[in-house]
């Protein structure tokens, strides 16, 4: 089905099960801790074995050697594969860095060896025994230090730098101006589940059953990386414990579980250690970033600069900061630019709202401060300064936007009208009290997405796509979409997913999965729903599908009956035309903190939030208000904790665990309240819904700095807001 | 994980001998941390003794008026008990703000004492660290040390101490009991049970090979507002940036110890007559010899804020 023009009236539209807050299907599998997760799947081959991954002690250079001898020789040792004995690898598309690093490093703890062993334990007994003599070389670890030395670089989905009319000019002019600077650190995606795969060769046909966002994506990645038809791969990956980005591309886990079955000649189970994960895998780049905002007395935005530096591995990607700059605010000249610098860190790359996160934390602090030098509500001068087309291109309007109506939502709900715009005047013992707010804004992507639906004899719907749910709520939606379309209660769907033996769908990413993949649900409902009228002589244009049958006029059949001699199946797909070309679409949002400083230790405690989000029809708000609360937590997170520390001389991250890499505890979030308006997106797909995972963690962090600071007067620009930087400018202690 | 052998000690003295005449023994009890750093081979023993069999899980009163805690009673367990949670309150709190609940559950006595700090050199055993390795140098120094002590550290170590309860027991002055492999007795105060890391690190104790705590002993109650104050940077779930156990009396008198600064649990007993003075008079003397790394400056004046802080709510 190709989606071309604005959806009409739809059987969605009924919002009989779709729209409801059903609870997730999946919900008792993962309560009795039944749900399959890659590493426990012990009943899907017999005879596993396991393997555990020896990381790089060094960032860069090049390994003169490695003794195995006592490693082969400990207990249970079944093979031991590098890249000396693996056979030749090619590198994915999506990864920089090679998964099986040797004799060249790139980073510190690149994987450069599988043991696999009879046991876990012995396993890793057997690694630790392994010796490597390494040549270090200089590697380049500090962005700072790099700024001159950047390069000029595109973004995901654009261009790395824009330009509209004159901006250097306009800001000159500007009789109000903001220019500052804002920094944020490496960040990890802290997953609960770590990358695991269990690796099966037949021949040579392998089978991985494992964790990942995008199945089609890594069938098509380890196919190169082996060098073998794509066809001969096969993933199975039904449940996912969280992967925010780092489960996108294949790592260490498939390919070295499959290396190491094919040495062992038998299944290998990987897991990569939690040590492992911080240095080895993706992570979230740095930035550091430059914005500039002229505006008049009155508050009109006349010129607004957006510059960002990030680093990564050569031949790798720039952090696209500057992206929603371009989108969210209006304002005559403008310019935006990106800059790379080379840096022997482990790969950057995409992590929840990729460079819409980073860039919101600059830009909504920006916009706070712009707003009090020009004595205006931070509110109202973001609504002053509303834009309904793209800056851009104004021949460009978007689809829907509410950000106004968010923002007065918000601030009507969480008590706006209440906050001292003087800073450091409201107290509550020995808490400093601030409130603050930013707009949340994060686009919606159209990406093609396939599924087949089964109807069998007794009344059972089956839909199979590769879609993935990294916790998300995949299966719930998707067993609603079919529900609503063939008419049928929900108990009478099941769902299949995460397998590339199912029609390839959107898969889970850049909050594409929900809108796309239930898009591609409803195209094969509509194939399936013209197949059973048929069948069943009807006019397919005139027959309702509810309550389990097919209806049209007086005349009634069950649905069943369509399926009585084996079953009926339709496969089909959504695909997008221009209609992303001609209407920008977003989803919108405004993020409300109330925080507490300690008056004394300037500790910084969340005491309520509250988000209120604008992103088309919302298919169930159960699972999307999970979606936005943690997100919202996790912006707190990258707001007061979140930063892997860059240990300069030796170039690597150096608190790579759970204890060293703080996230938000429960203690850390008391309250948390979210919102969604009346919305649906006819530009967006038949369901008429958008994004909204990663809508929920773009602005968070910058609506914590801002309260931080209305709290305490204190304009902290380099996240995370750890107390250590308010300290000096607090009030002193009695 | 290296190999190991494994027996279950029958007593006290037992056990303490077994360890003597095995070289590389560890003692085991909750394993909270000794699990975790045998499966990093941070700690490579090559035998262990099982102590939780030993009938050291009592909280009982002493002759003095104090309680003896024994070595095996778990830390929820301690906490939660009526006679400290009323005599000894600072020790109540300072256990309740360290690890979570299902740490506590496990953890023993003796256990937290004898934990291991958490420098993240220390953990990652591609980098150089004194502790782990004498002699290979401290990574630490020079390296990311935001959490590091900024009070009695040397140049071969910067680590802190990272239990809670030590804290609140310095402030008590609790003295630790022994057994040694002779089966003789000993106590020490605990005040002389830590040592500074000179150049020696990896010895972080004043117990001798072999020994074995059986018990820590609070003396009779002190009285006074008894607080403890951890800082951190989320609100649960991490180790100390800067802790203060303080026990204040009506007429502004009483002791201090910090936690997170140090090697150990640091007390100065001559700052303590300072306190009806204020914070500043105390934190002058207690952070005199200071030598902070640029990355954790903050906490000098951190330990004097906490410090004004909880003084304030002693008061209160």
């Amino acid at each position: 089905m190709k989606f071309e023009s604005p959806a009409t009236t739809n059987p969605i539209d009924q919002l009989r099960i779709v729209g409801k807050p059903v609870s997730r299907i999946d919900g008792p599998l993962k309560a009795t801790g039944t749900a399959p997760y890659a590493y426990e799947r012990h009943d899907v081959v017999a005879n596993q074995a396991y393997g555990y991954v020896v990381g790089s002690a060094i960032a860069k250079g090049r390994i003169a050697g490695m003794d195995l001898s006592h490693a082969k020789a400990a207990p249970g040792v079944l093979a031991i594969v590098t890249a000396d004995n693996a056979g030749k690898l090619d590198k994915g598309r999506l990864n920089t860095a090679k998964l099986l690093g040797g004799p060249e490093i790139q980073h510190y703890h690149q994987a450069i060896a599988v043991v696999v062993a009879e046991t876990f334990e012995q396993a890793r007994a057997a690694a630790q025994l392994i010796r490597v003599d390494y040549v270090r070389e200089q590697g380049a670890f500090d962005l700072a230090s790099l700024l001159d030395k950047a390069k000029p670089n595109p973004i995901t989905g654009g261009p790395g730098d824009t330009a509209v009319g004159d901006f250097a000019a306009a800001f000159a002019a500007a009789p109000v101006r903001l220019d500052a600077r804002y920094s944020t650190p490496d960040e990890a995606h802290a997953m609960m589940e770590p990358h695991a795969t269990i690796a099966a060769w037949e021949g040579d046909k392998l089978t991985l059953w494992t964790s990942n966002q995008m199945i089609a994506w890594n069938k098509a990645e380890m196919a190169t990386t082996l060098g073998i038809p794509k066809e001969n791969v096969r993933l199975d990956s039904p449940f996912i414990g969280g992967g925010f980005g780092g489960k996108l591309f294949p790592r260490a886990d498939a390919l070295l579980a499959a290396l190491g079955a094919r040495a062992a000649k038998r299944p290998v189970k990987v897991a990569l250690q939690r040590p492992l994960m911080f240095n080895n895998t993706t992570h979230r780049p740095a930035t550091i970033q430059r914005i500039r905002i002229g505006a008049t007395r009155d508050g009109k935005i006349t010129a607004i600069g957006h510059e960002s530096w990030s680093g990564d591995l050569p031949g790798g990607k720039a952090d696209g900061a500057v992206s929603q700059t371009r989108l969210l605010y209006a304002g005559t000249h403008r310019m935006t630019a990106t800059r790379l610098a080379t840096l022997d860190l482990a790969e950057g790359n995409a992590m929840r709202a990729p460079g819409e996160a980073t860039g919101m934390m600059a830009l909504e602090i920006a916009v706070d401060e712009m707003a009090e030098k020009l004595g205006i509500d931070p509110i109202e001068f973001r609504i002053l300064n509303d834009t309904q087309v793209d800056p851009e291109k104004p021949e460009r309007p978007f689809s829907q936007r509410q950000l106004v109506e968010c923002l007065r939502t918000g601030a009507e709900r969480f008590g706006w009208n209440k906050r001292n715009p003087q800073p450091g005047r409201v107290r509550d013992g020995r808490w400093l009290v601030g409130i603050g707010a930013a707009a949340a804004f994060r686009n919606n992507l159209l990406t093609k997405s396939a599924a087949r639906v089964r109807l069998d004899k007794s009344g059972v719907v089956t839909v199979e796509t590769d879609m993935t749910d990294i916790g998300t709520g995949s299966y719930t939606i998707i067993a609603q979409t079919a529900a609503e379309m063939m008419g049928v209660p929900l108990e009478n769907v099941k769902v299949r997913l995460g397998d590339s033996a199912f029609p390839v769908s959107a898969g889970s990413g850049g909050q594409w999965g929900g809108n796309n993949s239930t898009a591609g649900v409803y195209a094969a409902c509509v194939k399936l729903r013209e197949m059973i009228a048929q069948k069943l002589g009807f006019n397919s244009a005139e027959a309702e599908f509810v309550d389990g049958a097919v209806r049209a006029g007086n005349r009634s059949v069950p649905l069943m009956q369509a399926a009585a001699d084996g079953g009926i199946s339709a496969e089909d797909e959504i695909e997008y035309g221009d209609i992303a070309k001609k209407y920008q679409q977003s989803t919108f949002g405004a993020h409300f903190v109330e925080v507490g400083v300690d008056a004394a230790t300037a500790e910084i405690r969340v005491r309520r939030m509250l988000a209120v989000c604008a992103a088309g029809r919302i298919l169930n708000p159960k699972t999307a208000r999970s979606q936005v609360i943690g997100a919202m937590t996790m912006g707190v997170g990258a707001a007061l904790m979140e930063e892997l520390v860059v240990d300069k001389r030796a170039g690597f991250f150096v608190n790579h665990d759970l204890a060293g890499y703080e996230v938000p505890v429960h203690a850390d979030i008391p309250h948390q309240e979210m919102f969604f308006l009346d919305e649906t997106d006819p530009m967006s797909s038949p369901m008429k819904a958008k994004g909204v995972a990663e809508l929920g963690i773009c602005g968070v962090a910058a609506a914590v700095a801002n309260a931080v600071y209305n709290a305490t007067g204190v304009r902290v620009r380099d996240y995370p807001i750890t107390l250590d930087k308010l300290l000096e400018q607090m009030p002193d202690v009695g | 994980m290296r190999s190991f052998t494994y027996e279950r000690a029958r007593t006290p003295a037992d056990a303490a001998a077994a360890a003597l005449r095995n070289p590389d023994t560890k003692f085991i009890a909750g394993g909270t941390n000794l699990l975790d750093l045998m499966k990093l081979e941070i700690e490579t023993p090559a035998h262990l003794i099982d102590v939780n069999g030993l009938a050291l899980d009592k909280i009982e009163p002493t002759s003095e008026g104090g309680l003896r805690i024994g070595a095996l009673v778990r830390n929820t367990d301690l906490a939660a008990d009526s006679r400290v949670r009323r005599d000894y309150g600072v020790l109540s709190r300072a256990l309740l703000a360290g690890a979570s609940g299902q740490l506590r559950n496990k953890a023993t006595t003796a256990g937290n004492l004898l934990q291991r700090t958490r420098c993240p050199y220390f953990y990652d055993t591609n980098q150089p660290c004194n502790k782990r390795r004498p002699g290979s140098g401290c990574a630490a120094i020079g390296g990311f040390s935001r959490q590091h002590a900024v009070l009695g550290a040397s140049e071969a170590c910067i680590a802190t101490h990272p239990s809670d309860m030590a804290v609140g027991m310095r402030a008590l002055d609790a003295t630790v009991e022994t057994v040694r492999p002779d089966g003789a007795t000993r106590t020490i105060p605990i005040a002389e049970f830590y040592r500074l890391p000179g150049d020696t690190p990896h010895i972080e104790t004043t117990l001798q090979p072999g020994e074995l705590i059986t018990a820590v002993t609070l003396p009779k109650p002190v009285g006074g507002r008894q607080v403890y104050r951890k800082v951190r940077d989320r609100a649960s779930y991490a180790f100390a940036l800067v802790s203060v156990a303080a026990i204040v009396q009506r007429d502004g008198t009483g002791r201090v110890a910090l936690g997170g600064v140090a090697h150990k649990p640091w007390r100065v007993e001559a700052a303590e007559a300072a306190m009806p003075r204020g914070a500043k008079a105390v934190a002058a003397q207690l952070l005199a010899d200071a030598k902070p790394t640029r990355e954790n400056t903050f906490k000098l004046s951190l330990a004097e804020r906490t410090l004004g802080a909880v003084l304030t709510e002693a008061k209160g």
